[in-house]
């Protein structure tokens, strides 16, 4: 009976997996996969369940048949043969469950070595190899020669992406769409993982260790990230976004990241919005245009973003209520809280804030 | 030398506060694992709460990060262990016919500094809140630059309470080896006293680098050491290493015994012996040995390279194949059989496709590729509760109502017993099964909320529904205890159940010194075959003469209490404004400690004898 | 106990195993040596681990000095011999002489941990504080760890001389005897191997 049940609930399994895979406008589910490498762990999975699969149907039925058969009637007080055991079926059951997991083990194996990818500048650098292995580090090398390499820190509960173009994002990372991206992952107090579930795998970002993954995402769009390992009271918050973009709107993107700061105009409110956001110290830890440290997310393009502090919608009213009481949304934060901030101050840094915006006037 | 003591004067607080006696031990291990279990599953419950709708307020993410950290430790640590430790305590003995324990003395030792353990690690509540690092208290998250003192007391409870665990397994180990009744080889012990045995030695060699892992983030917390700083020469990752390198040994180290109990059960209520006992007895072997080799796939996300990772995958991989075994071999067992379904085969007929489920998502975990998609997300959450309640908790409720009578005196109610195990069986899969997709679109483990919008607010719904389910069923189980206590007949023959080892053959209740004459033990289930070839009363192997006992001791109780104060005075030293300077309580501690140990090494206790006119009149009393 | 043996011809030639308690004891004994070597071998990994990690401190090379160190060697290792023909005397049932030689243990035993508590305090003078670095920590971790086993190890072996000063080799503290002298070789055994990992690797700089 209880067999049954069992059965009966995980069959729907892949019925499902197809039903809950396109909602949500961020991309978030790795049952929808849009790039190789989750397309790649998807598949795979598929392959587990289906060696799963008969492994359970296999011992549900015997249980099933025994459990129904073998009841003992009232009043039977007869004993039962007493079987010691079969050297056949023992076999039987040793053999064939190493087969099965052979037919994982092999897929497992060249997947690891798939996946474990470097970077191709590293190929390159190494070197000294001769003839072809030489030529296929420099084939890898040239084709890497426009790789992007991103480097991910993890912060409490914040993510800094760092271009090679030396300017740094905070809590989105653009991509091109249609080529491995590779991210060199780090902790910088405690451990976070990396984690952008419909385009891959994760990994683990640990202070004083260098991690490295790749992904791809084979159309334009927004992926969600998580944190996956547990940093922290606001561990559940430390989202962050993926924005694909096709190659050309991602190399224009990336030049106006690079480019100079445009001062707001004088004596407008923006511009006494800079001044406060100077005054306050808020420079102190959030790089904008490449000035000031990267303590806290840069905020080049913040007006960009969708959420603020990856995980509240984005307008004036949550801005104004972040900036004075940060904790009452991530508890454990640490952003200065700025409850006294006088009206004028606020309203100026907020104006000052939503013209951080590097995309194109929409 | 040996004069009887009168065990008649004592009060009976003062008798439960000195036995020595392993029945009583069990009893004592059944009662503080049951209140933490039930603690640590209201803890859960409150994050089923917490986690019903989408970015619930009701508890902060600083309290549910304490929720979980104890929700996990208590339930791993200070119920299972406990529980587990209640049925080999009573049983073990009396399955392999000795009249207690090697060393009755360590065996309190290890159950009282187990309990003062656990006491320490709970009052953290009343300074300044739980530990909030989660079970696994990785570095950094757990050292002293990030974590409170909550973390002290997880550091220092663990390790109180670990010594405890740690004695424990190494009686049982030598009680297993050196006590067993004449005729009783190896390869006759019943299944549960092989992963008696084997768990005990996974105990020895899992607890002790679990005892240095938490030495290391002790010093590292308290004194400073630099182990785990990056920066000053040290490594995170360590922690990981030494903390897997127990916790998945672990892991059997609380299977084990559980499959041990099924494999009693099932055959005892199939009326047939157990299918391929040799291959159960390999496969078990095979199990624990390889439990040593697969830490890392704990740690595949962490970036240790293809060939660490493939090479702990295959190894991963491999324990299912022993595993397998022992499934078909249960499977076996009843298929042919006679099945009586009560309560207690029930919840062990129930365990095998139940633990098949957790297990090939085990084997799912394995691919490595996969793994980063799974790791760390609801998915895992699903398999290790699959595992430990699937497994684990039903191979104890299976335990208690088989073994009630023969501790208790009486039987549980069939009928609560049977809407219990319907109510916990429908509300498991209803918690438990749905987090695997949970984990597959994106929810992560350890998260205190999600936000809307991601279509996760109907299926977490519907596991925090379930987990109520589960709740009431635990309740209609505490129901079932109170309401059978005073209304179930009492049991006066050995064997309620027509069972098939050794511990039905003694009577019901049983006297304190377990056997008046050790049984000749001359078959694999001993008392079945006395029954269908002997007369039904096991063959005395030695003359009835008087009878040795252990004396009581209030030594051990004391040894605990001093290693309370001990750790309690270890974490002041990270308290501000002690009133009592923490050197104080660190020092009475120790005194109170080795003091013990003192008195116990220099006065020579060696037991007393209970005379032949008394055992004949007690053995004429129960039968 | 210790009824079940027989007594009229003296002392069975192994006392310390002719008991069923002794036996017990014996066996709990050698089980709870193997955690104690898993713990060891934790801790010595966790030395390999980190000792490279100087972190601007003092590392092995500049610190050690193999004379003091051999001179503890020594002093240990032939306290493991004294606790041997210890224990042949117990078989022998030679008491008194069984007893000199437990107390000559006892003071070899002392005069190593003098040495090290001497080599601790010369690396502080040094620089190498508890807190220096990761190398620093897993030092005195590791050898500390095995001087707090000889510590206590000495507080046993004085404890049951105590004792049982007077009362000559009997079945119930023969066991207790044999139990210590264990202990105490296992000490030892700990010792070769941190002279060889963490000394002799430490200045050979491997």
């Amino acid at each position: 009976m209880k067999g049954r049940k069992g059965l009966l609930r995980f069959l729907p399994l892949s019925a499902m997996l197809l039903f809950l895979a396109g909602c949500g406008e961020d991309r978030l589910t790795a049952l929808d996969p849009y790039g190789p490498q989750a397309q790649w762990i998807f598949d795979n999975m598929i392959l587990s369940l289906y060696v799963m699969a008969l492994v359970i149907i296999v011992v549900f039925t015997l249980f099933f048949i025994a459990v129904v058969k073998f009841r003992r009637k009232p009043g039977d007080d007869e004993i039962p043969k007493q079987v010691e055991g079969s050297k056949t079926l023992e076999l039987t059951w040793t053999i064939i469950p190493i087969i099965l997991l052979v037919i994982l083990a092999v897929p497992t194996i060249a997947g690891t070595y798939y996946l474990a990818e470097e970077a191709p500048e590293a190929a390159g650098s190494s070197g000294e190899e001769e003839g072809e292995e030489a030529e296929e580090a420099a084939d890898a090398a040239a084709e890497g020669e426009d790789a992007v390499v991103i480097d991910v820190t993890g912060h409490q509960y914040w993510w800094q992406f760092d271009y090679p173009e030396g300017f740094t994002a905070g809590n989105e990372v653009y991509i091109p769409v249609g080529e491995k991206v590779w991210f060199n992952v780090t902790g910088n107090d405690v451990i976070h993982s990396f984690w952008v579930p419909a385009l891959g795998g994760k990994i683990d970002t640990i202070p004083g260790v260098e991690n490295s993954l790749w992904l791809q995402a084979d159309e334009p769009g927004v992926y969600k990230g998580k944190c996956a390992e547990l940093c922290g009271p606001s561990h559940a918050l430390m989202d962050f976004k993926v924005v694909a973009l096709e190659r050309d709107e991602y190399d224009a993107w990336v030049d106006s990241m690079s480019q100079e700061e445009e001062a707001p105009e004088e004596n407008s409110v923006a511009a006494e919005g800079r001044q406060v956001f100077e005054d306050q110290g808020c420079i102190g830890c959030h790089a904008v245009e490449g000035q000031g440290s990267a303590q806290g997310p840069t905020l080049t393009n913040f007006a960009d973003r969708d959420y603020i502090a990856g995980v509240i919608d984005f307008n004036n009213e949550n801005l104004e209520e972040w900036i004075r009481d940060p904790q009452s949304f991530k508890q454990g934060n640490n952003m200065q809280p700025y409850p006294d901030m006088s009206d004028e101050d606020m309203e100026a840094i907020i104006e000052y804030l939503n013209t951080l915006s590097v995309e194109d006037e929409e | 030398m040996a004069t009887a003591t009168a065990t008649k004067d004592k009060s009976v607080l003062w008798d439960w506060l000195t036995t020595v006696d392993h029945k009583k031990l069990a009893v004592l291990y059944l009662i503080a694992g049951t209140l933490f279990f039930v603690k640590a599953g209201m803890m859960a419950l409150f994050m089923r709460i917490q986690l019903m709708s989408a970015e619930n307020d009701f508890l902060t993410g600083q309290t549910f990060n304490e929720l979980i950290t104890m929700h996990g430790t208590i339930m791993l640590f200070l119920a299972a262990t406990p529980l587990i430790f209640a049925f080999m305590n009573f049983v073990i003995p009396l399955q392999i016919g000795a009249r207690d324990v090697a060393f009755p003395f360590v065996n309190a030792l290890g159950f009282w500094i187990f309990f003062f353990g656990g006491l320490l690690l709970s009052v953290s509540w009343f300074f300044g809140g739980g530990p909030d690092a989660g079970w696994t208290a990785y570095v950094p998250l757990s050292s002293g630059e990030y974590a409170d003192l909550g973390l002290d007391f997880y550091v220092l409870g663990l390790q109180v309470s670990g010594i405890g665990t740690l004695v424990s397994a190494i009686n049982f180990i030598v009680t297993i080896i050196n006590m067993r009744a004449p005729g009783m080889t190896m390869m006759r012990m019943p299944l549960f006293c092989w992963t008696g045995l084997v768990v005990s030695i996974l105990i020895v060699f899992a607890f002790t680098p679990l005892a240095a892992g938490l030495a290391l983030l002790m010093l590292d917390r308290i004194f400073g050491g630099q182990f785990f700083i990056p920066d000053m020469g040290g490594n995170a990752v360590l922690w990981q290493h030494i903390f897997w390198i127990f916790g998945h040994p672990e892991v059997y180290i609380l299977v084990l015994p559980a499959f041990g109990i099924i494999s009693e059960v099932i055959p005892a209520f199939s009326r047939k012996r157990l299918f391929g006992y040799t291959a159960m007895v390999f496969a078990t072997l095979v199990i624990a040995f390889l439990g040593f080799m697969v830490w890392v796939h704990h740690m595949f996300t962490v970036g240790l390279g293809p060939i660490t990772n493939s090479v702990f995958a295959i190894a991963t991989m491999g324990i299912a194949v022993p595993t397998g075994i022992k499934i078909f071999n249960w499977l076996f067992t009843m298929w042919g059989g006679k099945i009586t379904f009560n309560t207690a085969m029930l919840c062990a007929s129930s365990f095998v496709p139940t633990f098949v489920l957790g297990g090939v998502t085990g084997v799912m975990l394995a691919m490595v590729p996969v793994d980063y998609l799974y790791h760390d997300t609801y998915f895992v959450v699903a398999h290790f509760h699959y595992i430990i309640i699937g497994g684990i908790v039903l191979g104890l409720l299976a335990g208690t109502y088989y073994w009630y009578p023969k501790m208790f005196g009486h039987k549980l109610n069939e009928k609560l017993g049977i809407l219990m195990f319907w109510l916990f069986y429908i509300g498991f899969h209803m918690t438990f099964f749905i987090q695997h997709i949970l984990g597959l679109i994106g929810m992560p483990r350890r998260v205190y909320t999600y936000l809307e919008g991601q279509g996760m607010e109907t299926m977490n719904l519907v596991s925090s529904i379930g987990s109520f389910v589960m709740g009431a069923a635990i309740l209609v189980l505490v129901i079932n205890v109170v309401y059978s206590a005073f209304n179930s007949e009492r049991i006066t023959v050995n064997d309620p159940w027509d069972a098939r080892t050794l511990e039905w053959s003694t009577p019901t209740p049983i006297p304190e010194y377990n056997f008046a004459q050790t049984p000749q033990v001359r078959s694999l289930d001993p008392w079945f075959y006395e029954k269908v070839h002997g007369d039904g009363t096991m063959k005395p192997a030695e003359p009835m003469t008087d009878i040795h006992m252990p004396n009581g001791s209030i030594l051990p109780f004391v040894i605990g209490l001093g290693l309370f104060t001990w750790g309690f005075g270890m974490v002041m030293m990270n308290m501000e404004n002690t009133i009592v300077p923490p050197f104080l309580v660190i020092g009475t501690g120790v005194i109170l400690t080795f003091g013990s140990m003192l008195i116990r090494s220099i006065k020579e206790d060696h037991g007393y004898h209970i005379p032949l006119e008394q055992v004949k009149k007690i053995e004429k009393e129960v039968s | 106990m210790a009824g079940s043996v027989d007594l009229s011809k003296g002392l069975p030639s192994h006392p310390e195993k002719s008991t069923l308690e002794g036996k017990n004891k014996f066996l709990g004994f050698w089980i709870f040596l193997g955690g104690e070597t898993i713990m060891f071998a934790t801790f010595f990994g966790t030395f390999l681990g980190l000792r490279e990690g100087t972190a601007g401190g003092p590392s092995a090379e500049e610190l050690f000095s193999m004379p003091l160190v051999f001179i503890m060697t020594m002093l240990l290792l032939t306290s493991s011999l004294t606790s041997v023909l210890a224990m042949f005397s117990m078989k022998k049932n030679n008491f008194k002489n069984m007893l000199v030689l437990m107390i000559v243990t006892v003071l070899l035993g002392l005069g190593f941990l003098g040495f090290e508590i001497y080599e601790f305090v010369e690396y502080v003078h040094h620089g190498l504080g508890y807190t220096t670095s990761a190398f620093a920590s897993s030092f005195y971790t590791l050898v500390g760890l095995h001087g707090a086993h000889v510590l206590f190890g000495l507080c046993w072996i004085t404890t049951l001389i105590i004792r049982y000063s007077r009362s000559g080799i009997t079945l119930t503290n023969a066991p207790k005897f044999y139990v210590a002298s264990l202990y105490w070789h296992f000490i030892d055994v700990v010792w070769v191997f941190i002279f060889t990992v963490v000394y002799l690797m430490g200045i050979g700089g491997a």
